[in-house]
């Protein structure tokens, strides 16, 4: 380990992954430090992304679990809605195995000239007349300080780095999704269709997940609202009881535990000498939990901003901000916008009205699959939702 | 005090990311509480997946 590069990155996720590569393919020198003493493990994640993911990185069967056709969504009266690609507007999606996904990522970037290190942590950050400038990494038993023009902090949910640098990363109780998965096999699934489950009886303020792993093995997770869970309620207690009624007989060979903050990003993910990405800057979608695809684009994007603000000479949150104007006017930036008002609405949405949304979704003709269309239909069945949630319907608009 | 029970935690991080005064840190596998740090709070072991964490009072 050097102990200077022009961009030092705090994490070996996709994001880091992403940032990594980009800095080096501009022909700069960069470190990627990861704590845990492999890349891609413990894996932290239902794993499924949709297919715009090919923008980002060509994808290599190998990293595949399931190539994903369609989604079943079951309300909480067991009703069932069904949608395809057709319906969806050709959307499909992967289930990814994340041990090779991630690994082979950090490879790119390593490959294109990127150094990495594991079980390296970084416990401080160094900070000189209130610019970052690198961090103490503590690897092998040893402590070295690693100075860097600009740090990425790519260091996941946890996004220590970031608050180490004085910028308040807390997740409210209120807004932390709090999950579990088991990875099941010889379970019966449909191999190319993930479900979701919805109810307050299943997961209050969160669903439960059936990812296909291909034939009868899936991740079975499930998520639920921090202030939802308390002793005996816990989301591993939800999930036992999904799959004592749902899969009796499969068999768990994995266990999986992680928080998904489902709040809105950070007020700023730059500072003078930072760029914060992907869960750590709070990038995860507060509906779907997703989060590799925003991670890895604000890794490219981040890496991509240093290498410029490097050659330019100028690190300032200034210069940086720069990557916090691009994310927040692009699709992603935009979407986790509109899909954080949308969450407000839906996680206070009765049993009653979500089986009374599907219900009605379920007697459209799908045929005429618009926005309008959809919303006109809704609220012909449903009126009461233009006075409950009268922001609905300009958030579609 | 915060206890942390290790035969349970599954070290994924939540209770990381949720706490206020940044007491909590995962270090490679394993979880860690500063003492100086932690005002006893109770929203790591309120939010957390497993129930790895349990609010022992002094006495």
């Amino acid at each position: 380990m050097q102990n200077k590069y022009d961009v030092l990155i705090i994490g070996g996720g996709p994001g880091g992954a992403m940032a990594g590569k980009a800095v080096a393919e501009a022909g700069l020198s960069c470190c990627i430090i990861e704590k845990r003493p492999a890349i891609g493990a413990p894996v932290r994640c239902a794993e499924g992304v949709g297919n715009e993911i090919s923008e980002l990185v060509d994808l290599d069967p190998k990293w595949i679990s399931s190539k994903i056709e369609g989604a079943l969504l079951v309300a909480p009266d067991g009703q069932t809605l069904e949608l395809n690609p057709e319906m969806a507007g050709n959307e499909v999606g992967y289930v990814l195995d994340r041990k090779i996904f991630d690994r082979e990522l950090v490879w790119k970037a390593a490959n294109a000239g990127c150094d990495v290190f594991v079980k390296s942590r970084a416990s401080s950050a160094i900070i000189k007349d209130g610019k970052v400038c690198g961090a103490t990494i503590e690897s092998g038993g040893k402590t070295v300080e690693v100075y860097a023009d600009v740090v990425i902090a790519a260091d996941g949910v946890e996004s220590k780095f970031a608050r180490w640098c004085g910028i308040d990363t807390t997740v409210p109780m209120a807004e932390i999704e709090t999950c579990v998965q088991y990875l099941m096999t010889d379970i019966d699934i449909d191999p190319g269709l993930n479900a979701f489950y919805l109810g307050r009886e299943v997961a209050p303020e969160g669903y439960v997940w059936i990812f296909s792993k291909g034939e009868r093995t899936a991740n079975v997770g499930i998520g639920i609202s921090g202030k939802m869970c308390k002793e005996g309620k816990r989301p591993k207690d939800y999930l036992d009881a999904f799959i004592a009624e749902h899969f009796p007989n499969g068999k768990i060979i994995e266990l999986i535990v992680g928080g998904v903050s489902a709040c809105k990003p950070l007020a700023c993910t730059v500072a003078d000498g930072l760029i914060i990405v992907g869960d750590a800057a709070r990038l995860s979608d507060p509906i779907t939990g997703g989060g590799i695809i925003n991670a890895m684009y604000t890794g490219k994007l981040a890496g991509e901003v240093a290498a410029e603000c490097i050659a330019s000479g100028d690190c300032s949150k200034k210069a940086l901000m720069k990557y916090d104007t691009e994310w927040r006017s692009s699709k992603m930036g935009k979407g986790l916008k509109r899909n954080y008002q949308v969450k407000e609405i839906f996680i206070k949405l009765k049993d009653e009205k979500l089986n009374s949304i599907v219900n009605s979704v379920n007697k459209l003709d799908m045929e005429i699959f618009d926005t309008k269309y959809l919303i006109r239909e809704l609220v012909k069945y449903n009126p009461w939702l233009l006075k409950d949630i009268g922001t609905l319907k300009r958030l579609l608009d | 005090m915060l206890v942390i029970k290790r035969e349970v935690c599954g070290y994924c991080g939540a209770c990381v990311s949720v706490c206020p005064e940044g007491a909590l840190e995962l270090v490679d596998a394993y979880l860690t509480v500063d003492p100086e740090n932690c005002i006893e709070c109770g929203i790591c072991s309120k939010i957390c997946p497993l129930g790895a964490l349990e609010m022992k009072n002094a006495e």
